[in-house]
């Protein structure tokens, strides 16, 4: 058989070594020919403002890029939904020949006129950049006229990677950042980077940060709205989350209005409380001492205390099935592979493959440090390695996206849904339940007994059934 | 004079250019798109898009949540300086990686919008590769020009097979082959047709066949390249075909790979709605019929008879019910064919697609029932069919499931899914549409459909209805 590593590719799948230096290569452009499951600067963007739920997103381009990102992701909104339409300028051939910037500007006339959003981004796609419309001047003459902000971000497909995305994004947002009036927000205050509201998980953790007294200003982009976003640098620290989505805009907002940022994460338990202890921590001093009144750490505690208490015998029970099993990781960002690999520590489980589309050297060398010997990680794979990787390491479980999820089937193993288009929670708490019972479900199926390759292997297997640990866990 | 955008012809309406400039929830998706699927149906074939990573990748994720199989589309992934020097190297380089790699005895190129506005010149670039190459044992490599900004996944779907046969079809032999050109159907369809014409002891090659590919069992390893799909030595046989058919009422036979075997190398076009419905099949089957010269078998015979029967079995609970269309020009066309002879009436079929062919090729397969043709929109978003749709309040939507949220659900009426894409359902890859037994299973489907939600509108509960 012939290897299936891309002899270019080599320096970027690595096998942590105990007492070795970790060296990885990373932020390459994608190899042609290799069937990247990266996307493109366009992407990056799309997913970084999507959530917006107030705003026209219209992409100029021609029909594919809004077709293939309509209405895909489970981001929620409690309000508007204008962020599940998929508006696009569908340019056709003699636009391509004669410009699309009439059009352009028709179409953002016509679409602030009939939904009346609060602000409308433009997205610029592969063509435009070529045909060299100047999108800027349109918008900045329809928000003359409409009155509202028509930001343009420059997304051009071929203009580097989905990194490339997030930071025109998170320029296009700062265009926003400081336009709205901040008074009456308390010292107590953060946004929310980083989190896309996902099947509400927003929600999930407002509530916990709400129920520390902490307020939220905004949160950029899940259930996200121009207001909050013109009025967020009131806020006193910033919380991002996520490798690199909004990082830029934490940093502009911090070398523009001095408001410093965390990082953090909500997936799994010690990342989960980390991420509300170190809020509670920021503003330990700036935190109200009343007699007899618990301070923020305390009440912190208080609450991860609470909900550590409900979780860990549910979890317990279905450790007992799980212990021992190994998975894959194979995500968007590294930072979510860094919780994953703990999320699967407390379910006994180990990860022997972990690898993500845009990593940073840094990233990679964390993911080395947390990780146990023998572990392969990778940068930008591709399904001939993905799949290798999960025959040679027998996992049992893949977590990964759409894309990733007929290599684990075709391969009989089990798989858990970690990207944009979930409908699960899998933040907090709460998440952490749901992501072991998913994991539960999908790893300790019959189905597995029965596909070609894991037959064998399977049905010598335990004999517990999903069912029965769930019904324990309940 | 030239489709307009949204262009109506509801009768005794004249046709009016749309007011909309923007488009809201395509009802199409891009040329590429439908490429890379007919490449798909060629045996050892890697679909290649020359563009940026993005296309490839979002096209792949889209496909599979249809398919829910493997779908490994190549890019040449161009950055910046590729976009303003030339692809070229970043196609060559792609090209060899995906036959070393990938082991392709085929490769499909498709261009994007990008490739095609900066002007690579493709064919040039194969040329070139193939002599700097000629060392190496090589694939077999076609290429079609796909900009997205020309069309819908349906005319991209075509030219990709119009560009295959041209370059690869001759008519060096003659054979008993049938060239069967089954458009953009489902699996299950396409398994279907290879066993009709088994039945009727035709030799058929049918292009594309993705029916394995796209819907394959579970095997042992992860395969590189899914076994099955249309061999490239019956794509070569094709101008030595004794007949071609070819599904497809707007379809001009000057853009399509049956015009084009017809017209360079003589071989008999038989150009066919798709068989769904009693007077497409019947059609259809005629020329089975006529180019086997064996009758109707017993087994399609007593299918048909089957269907008749259920035809007047339901009737009461479809006569005069209305049913809006959306899709694939090709099958909307066909919907409204079948719809028209249960009793339903199609009041608006509507598509993204503008080939200027559907509104008279509605009326064509509805004009013997209906007493006038149900309106037609070409070029139209969701946005606007929805907004039709809730004037004319139909009792049914057939359609892909994109329609599912403003058709499906505020309307509170039933989506029956056909088509492409299906992401909210299982089973997409085995909906059987055609033939005697797509169209039973379809009917069944839509009675189906009306009882239950006269079932659920009821305040009884009836269980016997």
């Amino acid at each position: 058989m012939k290897p299936v590593i891309f002899e270019q590719r080599k320096d970027q799948i690595k096998r942590k070594r105990e007492g070795d230096e970790f060296t990885i290569a990373c932020n390459r452009d994608s190899l042609a020919g290799a069937v990247s499951q990266r996307a493109c600067v366009f992407c990056g963007s799309r997913v970084v403002l999507y959530p917006i739920a107030d705003a026209v997103h219209l992409v100029h381009g021609p029909i594919g890029c809004a077709a293939y990102t309509w209405d895909i992701r489970g981001a929620l909104s409690s309000g508007p939904e204008l962020h599940r339409l998929s508006f696009s300028t569908d340019l056709r051939e003699k636009d391509v020949i004669f410009g699309g910037e009439k059009k352009l500007e028709a179409a953002l006339n016509e679409l602030i006129d009939r939904h009346r959003p609060n602000a409308a981004f433009v997205y610029s796609t592969c063509i435009v950049g070529i045909i060299g419309d100047d999108v800027q001047a349109v918008c900045k003459r329809v928000a003359a006229a409409k009155g509202i902000p028509v930001i343009p971000v420059q997304s051009e497909g071929f203009k580097g990677n989905k990194r490339a995305g997030y930071e025109a994004a998170c320029k296009a947002m700062m265009q926003l950042v400081g336009s709205g009036d901040t008074s009456g927000i308390p010292p107590l205050s953060i946004n929310i980077l980083g989190d896309f509201n996902l099947a509400g998980e927003i929600w999930i953790i407002k509530e916990y940060y709400e129920r520390m007294g902490v307020n939220v200003v905004a949160t950029i982009t899940g259930d996200g709205r121009v207001a909050d976003l013109a009025r967020c640098h009131g806020a006193a620290l910033n919380v991002v989350q996520c490798s690199g989505a909004t990082m830029d805009l934490a940093k502009m907002m911090k070398d523009k209005y001095g408001i410093p940022f965390i990082r953090a994460s909500y997936f799994g338990i010690e990342d989960m409380s980390k991420a509300l202890y170190d809020v509670a921590r920021f503003f330990k001093d700036k935190d109200p001492v009343a007699p007899g009144v618990p301070g923020i750490m305390e009440r912190t505690g208080a609450l991860v205390r609470e909900e550590l208490a409900e979780l860990l015998p549910k979890l317990a029970a279905m450790k007992k099935d799980l212990a021992g099993k190994k998975a894959a990781v194979y995500v968007g960002g590294a930072f979510k592979a860094f919780s994953l690999v703990k999320c699967f520590r407390h379910l006994g489980m180990s990860v022997a493959v972990v690898g993500s589309q845009t990593g940073t050297e840094e990233d990679y060398k964390e993911l080395a440090a947390i990780t146990d010997e023998g572990t392969i990680i990778v940068d930008d794979a591709n399904p001939l390695e993905l799949s290798q990787f999960i025959k040679e390491m027998d996992v049992d479980i893949f977590v990964g996206g759409v894309k990733e999820r007929p290599i684990a089937y075709k391969l009989g193993v089990g798989f858990c849904d970690h990207n944009h288009e979930r409908k699960e929670a899998l933040e907090g708490f709460k998440g952490m339940y749901n992501f072991a019972l998913e994991v539960h479900r999908t790893v300790m199926s019959p189905v597995w007994r029965f596909t070609p390759r894991r037959r064998g292997s399977i049905a010598a297997g335990s004999g517990a059934t999903a069912n029965a640990a769930e019904e324990a866990a309940s | 004079m030239p489709p307009v955008k949204g262009a109506a012809n509801t009768p005794g309406e004249a046709v009016k250019p749309d007011p909309f400039v923007s488009t809201t929830n395509a009802c199409k998706m891009c040329k590429p798109l439908g490429a890379a699927l007919a490449f798909m149906g060629i045996e050892g074939c890697v679909p290649f898009l020359h563009g940026s990573q993005g296309c490839a990748t979002y096209m792949r994720r889209y496909v599979i949540s249809h398919f829910r199989e493997p779908v490994d589309i190549a890019s040449s992934a161009l950055g910046e300086k590729q976009a303003i020097h030339g692809g070229g190297p970043n196609l060559k380089l792609g090209l060899l990686n995906v036959m070393k790699k990938y082991g392709a005895t085929a490769i499909g190129v498709a261009t994007t919008c990008l490739t095609e506005t900066i002007g690579d010149d493709v064919s040039m670039l194969v040329k070139e590769f193939k002599k700097e190459f000629g060392d190496l044992p090589l694939p077999e490599i076609v290429h079609v020009s796909t900009p997205s900004y020309g069309g819908t996944q349906a005319e991209g779907f075509q030219a990709a097979l119009r560009a295959v046969v041209d370059q690869l079809a001759t008519d060096e032999a003659k054979s008993t082959q049938v060239n069967v050109l089954s458009n953009f159907v489902s699996c299950e369809d396409i398994r279907h047709l290879k066993d009709l014409f088994e039945d009727f002891g035709l030799n058929a090659a049918i292009l594309p066949d993705y029916s394995e590919r796209l819907d394959g069992p579970a095997l042992e390893d992860y395969v590189k390249i899914a076994p099955g799909g249309t061999p490239v030595a019956r794509i070569r046989a094709m101008g030595g075909a004794r007949a071609t058919i070819e599904f497809g009422r707007v379809l001009d036979p000057e853009k399509s790979a049956g015009g084009l075997l017809a017209e360079r190398f003589s071989v008999p076009l038989h150009s066919l709605g798709l068989p769904v419905g009693l007077r497409e099949c019947d059609a259809f089957f005629g020329v089975l019929e006529e180019i086997s010269g064996r009758p109707l078998p017993r087994r399609h015979e007593l299918a048909r008879g089957r269907l008749v029967d259920a035809y007047v079995d339901g009737h009461k609970y479809l006569s005069g019910k209305t049913a809006v269309v959306y899709g694939e020009e090709d099958l909307v066309v066909a919907m409204c064919a079948f719809l028209s002879e249960i009793g339903v009436k199609p009041v608006l079929a509507a598509s993204g697609g503008q080939s200027g062919r559907l509104a008279g090729a509605v009326s064509a397969v509805t004009a013997d029932i209906l007493r006038e043709p149900p309106e037609v929109r070409e070029g139209v978003d969701f946005y606007e069919i929805a907004a039709r749709a809730r004037e004319l309040s139909p009792d049914l939507v057939i359609g892909n499931s994109k329609g599912y949220r403003v058709l499906g659900r505020e309307l509170d009426i039933p989506l029956i899914r056909v088509g492409f894409p299906i992401h909210d359902r299982f089973g997409a890859q085995r909906v059987l549409h055609l033939g005697y037994a797509g169209t039973q299973r379809l009917f069944d489907q839509i009675v189906n459909a009306v009882i239950e939600k006269k079932q659920a509108d009821s305040d009884v509960g009836y269980g016997y209805i």
